[in-house]
C-alpha cells in the first residue's frame, strides 16, 4: 500500500500535468469568452451613447464612427426641449412613487394574512391568488377601460395607481415566501404579551422584512418607469404622458427627419435614472430575483 | 397585566375563541386583495366574456350576437391564423433560444473567477432598460443604411441584411432583442447553479465523469425547478408580447410580426371592435391555460426535486 500512495509513477505525473494544462487552457478560454460576450452585450448601449453626441455628418456615414470628434453635447439640451421631457419625468415619478406606496402597503398586509395567521380557506384563496398570475392583462383590459371611463378616470393616473392599493399576486407571493421564513415563536411570544395582529405585523414582521420590502418597492418603481401598455390605454393627453409614452411620441416626431442623435440622447436620459437606482441597490435587485426564482 | 389577567378582565359574552378570532383577522388582512380580486379581476373577466358575445363599438350599447365573434375569428378573419402562427413562432423558437443563452451564460458565470459581479452586472443591465428605449436603440442598430450592423457589413464589403424589412427575417431580428434582454433569467439560473451542492460534483468526478458529462447529468437536472419557473413565466409573458412589435414594426413587414396582443389591441382601441377584441382575449386566455397545463403536466417527467 505504502508503495502505491507514496511513489508517483511517470504516467500519473504526466496525467497531472495534462490536467493542469487543460485547466489553464479552460481558464483562458473562459475569460476570453466572457470578455467577448460582455462587450457584445454592452454594444447596443455603447452605440446609443456614441450616437448621442454625434452631429449629422458623423451619424450618417459608412463605416460607422465609434468615437465622434468633436462631440456634440448640445444634442442633450436640444433633444430635451423638443418634447416637454421635464413634465414627462415629473409624471413618471408621481406614478412610480404612488404605485410603489400602494403596492408595498397592500401586498405586505395581504401577505401577512396569507402566512402568519391560520384560518379556514386560507390555502385555497392563496392558490387562487397564484392562479390569477396566469390571466393575461388583455382579458381584463377592455372591461377595466370601460369601468374607468364610466368613473371619469381616463386621462388621469387613477386607473394606474388605485389598483395597486389592492395587492398584486406576484408581490404577495414574494412577500409571503419571506414572511413564512420568520420563526413563529416571535409572533407567539408577542401574542402572550397581549399584542394584537396589527401590532405584531407592524412592530415585528415589517421591521424584520426590510430586505423583501425593498425588493418589492424597487421592482414596482422599475415597473412603473417602464410601463407602456397601461398609460397607452388610459392617457391621451400628451401633457400627462410618462417618459415611456413621451419617448415614443418623440420617435414619431423625429424618425422621418433622421434625427437619431436626438433620439439616442433622449433614450440615454430616460435610461439614466433606472441605471442609477440599479447601481445603488444592485444587491437587493439580484437577491430579490434569485429568491423569486428558487422558491418558485 | 398578564395575558391571562387581560383575558379574564374582558366581559365573558364578548370573548371570541382563538379560532374565530384568527378567522376574522385572517380575512381582514387579505381583504384588500379580495376586494381587488372582485373589482379588478373577477368582474372584468366575466364582463369580457359577456362582451365577447356582443358587437360593441363603445358608442352604441353592446348588441348580443351569440357565438358570431368566435365563428368569424376561426372561419372568416384572414388575420387570425397569421397572428396565432406568429405568436406560437415566438413562443416555440424565441423562448427556448433565450432560455438556452441565459442558461449557458449563467453556467459560464458560475465558474470560479475574478470580477464575477462585474460580468453579471453587464449581462443583467439590458433587462432594466425601459422597453421603449430598447426599441429605439435597436431600431437604430438595425437601420438599413447607417445602423451599426449594416454600416459595418457594408464597410467590410458584405451584403447588408434587411433586418426589419424582410418578412422572413423580422421575427428573428426581434427574437435577437429578447435574447439580449435575459438578465432576470440569468440571475435566476445563476442562483440555482450556485445551490448545486459541491459534493455531487466531487462524487461524479470520483465516478470518472468528465466536465460535459457532469454538466448534463448533475448540473442540468438540479436546475430543472428553476427552468420550469422560467419556462412558465416566459410562456405567459411571450403570449402577451406587445410593446416591441408595437413600436418597432407595427406588425410588419407584411404582417410577419403581427402578434396576438398587438392585433387584439388594434381591434379594441384602433378599430373599436370591443366585442371581437374580447373574444380574442378569451381565446388567448384559453391558449395560455392549455400551454401552462402542458408545461406543468410534462414537468413530472423532467423536473427533479432534490427534496423528494
Amino acid at each position: 500500500m505504502a508503495e502505491l500512495t507514496n511513489t508517483v509513477t511517470p504516467a500519473v505525473a504526466e496525467r497531472a500535468v495534462t490536467l493542469r494544462t487543460s485547466a489553464l487552457v479552460w481558464r483562458v478560454v473562459m475569460y476570453l469568452l466572457l470578455v467577448v460576450l460582455s462587450l457584445s452585450f454592452l454594444l447596443p448601449l455603447l452605440w446609443m451613447l456614441s450616437t448621442s453626441v454625434k452631429d449629422t455628418a458623423q451619424t450618417y456615414t459608412v463605416p460607422p464612427i465609434w468615437i465622434p470628434i468633436p462631440m456634440r453635447f448640445q444634442n442633450y439640451p436640444e433633444a430635451l426641449v423638443a418634447q416637454p421631457f421635464g413634465l414627462f419625468f415629473l409624471n413618471t415619478i408621481k406614478y412610480a412613487v404612488f404605485s410603489g406606496i400602494g403596492t408595498v402597503l397592500s401586498c405586505a398586509v395581504v401577505a401577512y394574512g396569507f402566512s402568519r395567521i391560520r384560518w379556514y380557506g386560507r390555502d385555497v384563496l392563496f392558490f387562487i391568488c397564484l392562479c390569477t398570475m396566469m390571466i393575461p392583462f388583455q382579458v381584463t383590459m377592455i372591461p377595466l377601460y370601460l369601468i374607468f371611463r364610466d368613473l371619469h378616470w381616463l386621462n388621469s393616473y387613477k386607473p394606474l395607481i388605485v389598483p395597486t392599493f389592492f395587492g398584486s399576486a406576484y408581490f404577495i407571493f414574494l412577500l409571503r415566501q419571506f414572511f413564512m421564513s420568520i420563526p413563529h415563536e416571535l409572533s407567539e411570544a408577542a401574542r402572550i404579551d397581549g399584542a394584537g395582529e396589527l401590532s405584531i405585523f407592524w412592530r415585528i414582521i415589517l421591521p424584520l422584512s426590510k430586505p423583501a420590502i425593498a425588493v418589492v418597492a424597487l421592482f414596482q418603481l422599475i415597473n412603473a418607469w417602464n410601463d407602456f401598455l397601461g398609460p397607452l390605454i388610459y392617457l391621451n393627453n400628451p401633457d400627462l404622458y410618462p417618459v415611456s409614452l413621451g419617448l415614443n411620441r418623440f420617435l414619431g416626431q423625429f424618425v422621418e427627419k433622421l434625427a437619431w442623435p436626438y433620439l439616442m440622447a433622449a433614450s440615454t436620459v430616460v435610461i439614466l435614472p433606472v441605471l442609477i437606482v440599479f447601481f445603488l441597490a444592485q444587491r437587493t435587485f439580484i437577491e430579490g430575483i434569485a429568491i423569486s426564482g428558487i422558491k418558485g | 397585566m398578564s395575558a391571562e389577567a387581560a383575558r379574564a378582565a374582558r366581559p365573558r359574552g364578548f370573548r371570541l375563541s382563538n379560532g374565530a378570532r384568527n378567522q376574522i383577522m385572517g380575512l381582514l388582512f387579505v381583504s384588500p386583495w379580495l376586494v381587488g380580486l372582485l373589482a379588478f379581476t373577477a368582474y372584468p373577466i366575466l364582463a369580457s366574456l359577456y362582451y365577447s358575445f356582443t358587437v360593441y363599438n363603445v358608442i352604441q350599447p353592446p348588441r348580443f350576437v351569440g357565438l358570431q365573434n368566435y365563428v368569424n375569428m376561426i372561419g372568416q378573419d384572414p388575420t387570425f391564423p397569421i397572428i396565432v402562427y406568429n405568436t406560437v413562432y415566438f413562443v416555440v423558437f424565441g423562448l427556448p433560444a433565450a432560455m438556452l443563452v441565459a442558461f449557458l451564460l449563467a453556467a459560464l458565470l458560475n465558474n470560479q473567477m475574478v470580477a464575477r459581479p462585474v460580468f453579471r452586472t453587464i449581462f443583467f443591465l439590458p433587462s432594466i432598460v425601459p422597453v421603449v428605449a430598447i426599441s429605439m436603440v435597436w431600431l437604430w442598430l438595425y437601420n438599413p443604411n447607417y445602423g451599426l450592423f449594416n454600416g459595418t457589413l457594408a464597410a467590410l464589403g458584405f451584403h447588408v441584411i434587411p433586418w426589419l424589412s424582410s418578412p422572413s427575417l423580422a421575427k428573428i431580428s426581434l427574437i435577437l432583442i429578447s435574447v439580449w434582454v435575459q438578465g432576470t433569467t440569468i440571475v435566476i439560473f445563476l442562483a440555482a447553479l450556485q445551490d448545486v451542492p459541491r459534493e455531487l460534483y466531487d462524487a461524479a468526478k470520483v465516478d470518472g465523469a468528465n466536465g460535459l458529462h457532469r454538466f448534463v447529468s448533475v448540473t442540468v437536472p438540479l436546475c430543472t425547478p428553476s427552468i420550469l419557473f422560467v419556462l412558465i413565466t416566459g410562456l405567459i409573458g411571450y403570449f402577451q408580447y406587445f410593446t416591441i412589435p408595437y413600436i418597432m414594426t407595427q406588425g410588419g413587414p407584411m404582417q410577419s410580426t403581427n402578434v396576438y396582443a398587438y392585433y387584439l389591441f388594434q381591434n379594441a382601441f384602433t378599430f373599436f371592435k370591443m366585442g371581437y377584441a374580447s373574444a380574442l382575449s378569451w381565446v388567448l386566455f384559453l391558449i395560455i391555460v392549455v400551454f401552462t397545463i402542458i408545461a406543468f403536466r410534462s414537468s413530472a417527467r423532467w423536473v427533479y426535486y432534490a427534496g423528494g
